[in-house]
């Protein structure tokens, strides 16, 4: 098994189904449609499977790159590599751990053109997975910014009513946010002669560049995360997009942004992240205080859920820019903890959006008299979004204000005001929604989780309690790259003084690489 | 005898596809029942040999030929390749049209060897003497072909509005051009370029930003692009087709050629020319184009802001970005052929659909082409993994490289808006209510254009490096 190019094979995977999907493609009607739900449950099952390979074969105590691909592509340092380390193994586990469940609430709402949402779906995870497998700038890129096209397709046609004013929003707004770090990197490659992401990490950027480069790649992420002032397109996207767009959305196109900073902005240009850590910290805090207010005031439950995601996000970024194990450990572990409950949750929503056809809070009411395994399993949810012990939403919260208290205590303070927000947000709309009396007449005749739905439902709710109960496997996994990635940015301090003198001695030693390096492409496109 | 001999064969390509006209035009005079269709496909082969014939020239040396008036090497090759692939497609694309649309005539075929002969000639000009002939041919050429359907009013004024603005344009050019002779004292870009030297006199500055208004208005670029929307809606949509694709390919080429062979020490200034029109072209491009509501005038403004993008590559002064400026025109090429089979794809019982409305809920009447047409739209937009989006890496790492970070902020911030309006067509195939459908008499040709276009995408995917290597090699021949 060691010998097969696993990553490539997990990422490009789901795109055979897809292939399959297109060339199975005369028939048309009933039968069609259900080819096409069956082929791509399987693909994202078997891919999932996959993953799990992926990541049996990985090697937590080793903190390096590991199934490492490299093939030649454009040239001129630019290849195909593929590879992963702690952090990037636990989102590709994740993409393909969620890519069923997406499958599977998609069942019975998508009505239309069933193949073609389909084969987006699957090109979607490709171009997931492919960007946590990337180990070269431009293959990330790629990636990356691929994933729009799809996501612009699943939203502009299976959305809601205000789908074409949400989908412009979505796609112009990242697509700006990208369109500066292509500069960034295109610069990147031009001063290192290369973009392989391994040699980027070990390659010394000048102090005002870092600058700019980080920005440019902070203009990205903070758009795709989203941070606050630049998140005002992911309610909209959320609230018009179908389920399974919601879940994807929020389970993994939002941790890109922090995957992002931790694979790019903290190892790459570690000055710079340490000069704009009190930006972030204030962007992060306004976020979770100030959308967790916003979310207080929603009357539609997907665009509460949305700002709730905003807020959570905020303690992600928040995490990554402690600059210490425990920020950065539960920056990752809320990452993949927000992944499962707020896949969840919108998984909840949509549950109920299938038998009522709205979103308004006010239409519901009194839920647990009819569908109590459903109020069962929004509860957990509901608490895992508010971040209770026991479940995994804790654990994450928890770490990265451990790790913001060591680096700012009035950060840290911030940061536990939007939990007790948090809590008044989720808890109201719990209430609303399932409690109470069931006054409502067409509330009457709605109908429990059926067994399509537990199936799509339970593994989540089995993840949620058991990384809330022992988080461990995923700290473990995360932990020694995380360490890693701290060490090259703060060497230890025990040799502090030699760092220094080489500092000052730098800039004489550091004109030189830099001048090779702005050769390098240009003969490599001789 | 002997150097004669020599020049000829090394100006085959040209003298064969001269000769080859001629006799298109004979034979569709003298043999008054052919159809113009078969005129076609034997222009198509006469293209076909032609680009076998330049294939075969000789790869990784310089050569001339007529005292330097006329220059091989590997950068011609590279262009030639690409203006006669353009060339040749834009007639398989007309051929049924013109059927169609009862306006076939065998002089199409005559009109489009003369074009290609004269944009061939461009590309190897090695004098300001060749560089006219060849353009003025071309340019003359393109008049008639705009007006091709002589009976329509807005053909017809398409045709006299390119004539008396390019009229204007190759002034312009000529005046500079006079004046760069009369300061250099020779008409050879070699000459030229060895006569001024380091020095800065205003004298043949003054000539190369005439030169470059001249061209500029070729490559169809800001601020002398005004015709472009009249002739792109005027003309007969395959000529429009050739319009976007192969002309473009060739100005351009003339224009790096002018600019690294005649002015390869005055790069500081006419880079800030480069970089206005650059700027200009990509910003008018994204914005002029939201408004449109034909989809041939949309296409008019989308060719000014990627000549804009191109530009960005020729104002980096370096051989990289003489590389990036062929990879990206490569690209560009291909793409818009794709482009315009869907248009043409746009047919109802009434004519030819041109309104963006028409495109209504194509995804649903007609997915495949819809899933066509969005691919090579997203490809515009240069979004990966599409090749647009390699073109739009070359240029602008190139001027990134040169530390021209204006215009490459300004470029990808354009970019942006001008996703804007080619999103807005996916938006329309996508979303919009299905009108009446399109005939579904797609020719099987242009069936195969497409599929090309799409391979071409997935190579260009897998296996870039061809192309760019292929760039590299040519772009290395020019600047020396």
């Amino acid at each position: 098994m060691s010998g097969w190019p696993l990553l490539s094979i997990v990422t490009f995977l789901p795109l055979v189904g897809a292939l399959f999907i297109f060339l199975l493609g005369r028939a048309e009607g009933e039968a069609g449609d259900r080819n096409a739900r069956w082929v791509a449950l399987w693909t994202t099952l078997v891919t999932f499977v996959f993953a799990v390979l992926v990541l049996l074969q990985f090697d937590p105590a080793n903190a390096d790159f590991q199934m490492v691909e490299e093939l030649p592509w454009l040239g001129g340092g630019i290849s195909y590599k593929m590879g992963v380390d702690g952090i990037s193994v636990l989102f590709v586990v994740l993409t393909a751990f969620l890519m069923p469940a997406a499958i599977l609430c998609s069942w019975t709402s998508i009505e239309t053109r069933v193949k073609h949402y389909m084969i987006a779906f699957l090109v979607l995870e490709t171009l997931m997975i492919g960007v946590f497998c990337a180990l070269d700038l431009v293959v990330f890129y790629v990636f990356f910014e691929g994933g729009l096209i799809p996501m612009f397709i699943i939203i502009g046609v299976w959305g809601g009513k205000r789908r074409v004013y949400a989908t412009y929003k979505f796609f112009l707004y990242t697509l700006l946010g990208s369109v500066l770090m292509l500069i960034a990197l295109l610069y990147m490659w031009g001063a290192a002669g290369t973009t392989d992401i391994v040699k980027l990490m070990a390659y010394d950027f000048a102090p005002e560049a870092q600058t700019w480069l980080w920005l440019a790649f902070f203009a990205s992420f903070a758009v795709k995360m989203p941070m606050w002032p630049v998140h005002t397109w992911l309610p909209d996207a959320h609230v018009e997009a179908p389920t399974a767009g919601s879940v994807i959305l929020a389970g993994i196109l939002l941790k890109m942004g922090g995957y992002g900073f931790l694979r790019f902005s903290l190892p790459m240009f570690p000055e710079a992240s340490e000069m704009f850590a009190p930006l972030v910290f204030a962007l992060s805090i306004v976020a979770i205080v100030y959308t967790s207010l916003v979310a207080l005031a929603q009357e539609d439950i997907k665009k509460l859920i949305a700002y709730s995601s905003v807020a959570h996000m905020g303690f992600v970024t928040m995490g990554i820019f402690t600059l210490n194990r425990q920020g950065i450990d539960g920056a990752i572990f809320q990452m993949v903890s927000h992944g499962f409950v707020s896949g969840a949750l919108f998984l909840s929503v949509g549950v109920i959006y299938d038998r009522m056809h709205t979103r308004e809070i006010a239409a519901y009411g009194g839920l647990v008299n009819r569908m109590p395994l459903y109020a069962f399993a929004f509860l957990v949810f509901t608490m895992a979004n508010v971040g209770l012990p026991g479940t995994s939403g804790f654990v994450g919260e928890f770490l990265t204000m451990a790790g913001a208290f060591q680096a700012n205590t009035w950060v840290a303070i911030g940061a536990a005001t939007g939990v007790i927000l948090s809590a008044a947000y989720a808890l109201y709309l719990y209430r609303r929604v399932v409690f109470g009396a069931l006054v409502k007449p067409e509330l009457k005749d709605i109908q429990d989780l059926n067994l399509r739905e537990i199936v799509t439902i339970a593994p989540l709710i089995v993840a949620t309690v058991f990384f809330g109960v022992y988080p461990k496997p995923i700290l473990d996994i995360s932990g020694p790259a995380v360490q890693h990635m701290i060490d090259a940015i703060d060497p230890p301090v025990t040799v502090s003084p030699v760092p220094v003198s080489e500092k000052t001695a730098a800039p004489a030693g550091e004109h030189e690489p830099a001048a090779e390096g702005h050769d390098a492409p240009a003969e490599g496109t001789h | 005898m002997d150097t004669l001999h020599a020049d000829l064969m090394l100006a085959l390509p040209e003298l064969a596809l001269a000769v080859g006209g001629m006799a298109l035009l004979m034979i569709g005079a003298f043999f008054k029942s052919i159809r113009p269709s078969v005129v076609n496909v034997l222009a198509l082969g006469l293209f076909a040999v032609i680009a076998f014939l330049v294939w075969r020239q000789p790869a990784g040396v310089q050569a001339s030929a007529f005292n330097a008036a006329y220059v091989v090497n590997d950068f011609t090759r590279f262009a030639k390749l690409v203006i006669l692939l353009g060339a040749g497609l834009s007639i398989v694309l007309a051929t049924r049209f013109f059927d169609r649309e009862r306006i076939a005539r065998f002089e199409f075929a005559a009109l489009m060897a003369f074009a290609t002969l004269g944009m061939l000639m461009m590309v190897s000009a090695g004098g300001l003497i060749s560089l006219y002939v060849g353009l003025e041919l071309q340019s003359l050429s393109l008049y008639v072909l705009a007006a091709f359907n002589r009976d329509n009013v807005k053909a017809t004024e398409a045709g006299l509005k390119y004539f008396v603005l390019g009229a204007l344009s190759s002034c312009m050019l000529l005046y500079g051009a006079s004046l760069v002779y009369g300061f250099s004292g020779t008409v050879e870009f070699s000459g030229i370029a060895a006569a001024i030297g380091g020095e800065r006199n205003l004298g043949p500055i003054i000539g190369i930003v005439f030169v470059l208004a001249g061209l500029s208005f070729k490559i169809s670029a800001v601020p002398f692009h005004m015709w472009t929307p009249d002739v792109y809606e005027g003309a007969p949509t395959p000529v429009t087709a050739f319009f976007a694709g192969a002309p473009k390919m060739a100005a351009m080429a003339l224009l790096l050629r002018v600019l690294f062979d005649a002015f390869p020490n005055a790069v500081a200034d006419w880079r800030q020319i480069v970089t206005f029109i650059s700027i200009a072209s990509m910003a008018l491009g994204a914005f002029a184009a939201i408004g449109q509501t034909n989809i041939k005038r949309l296409m008019a403004y989308s060719s000014i802001g990627n000549v804009g993008y191109a530009l960005v590559g020729v104002a980096a002064g370096t051989e990289q970005g003489v590389a990036s400026v062929l990879i990206f025109m490569a690209i560009y090429v291909v793409m818009t052929v794709g482009v315009f089979v869907c248009i043409l794809a746009m047919r109802r019982a009434g004519g030819q659909a041109e309104k963006i409305e028409d495109l209504s809920g194509l995804m649903a009447t007609r997915p495949l082409l819809a899933l066509a047409f969005i691919l090579l739209l997203f490809s515009y937009v240069g979004l990966p993994p599409l090749p647009g989006f390699f073109g739009k890496f070359y240029v602008f790492g190139a001027a990134v490289e040169q530390g021209l970070w204006p215009l490459a902020v300004i470029g990808v911030l354009t970019s942006v808006v001008a996703a804007y309006y080619y999103v807005r067509l996916v938006m329309v195939m996508i979303n919009g209510q299905p009108g009446e459908p399109f005939e579904k008499t797609m020719g099987g040709e242009l069936r195969i254009v497409l599929v090309g276009t799409m391979a071409f995408s997935l190579a260009m995917l897998l296996v870039p490096g061809v192309l760019v290597d292929w760039a590299g090699t040519a772009a290395a021949a020019l600047v020396k």
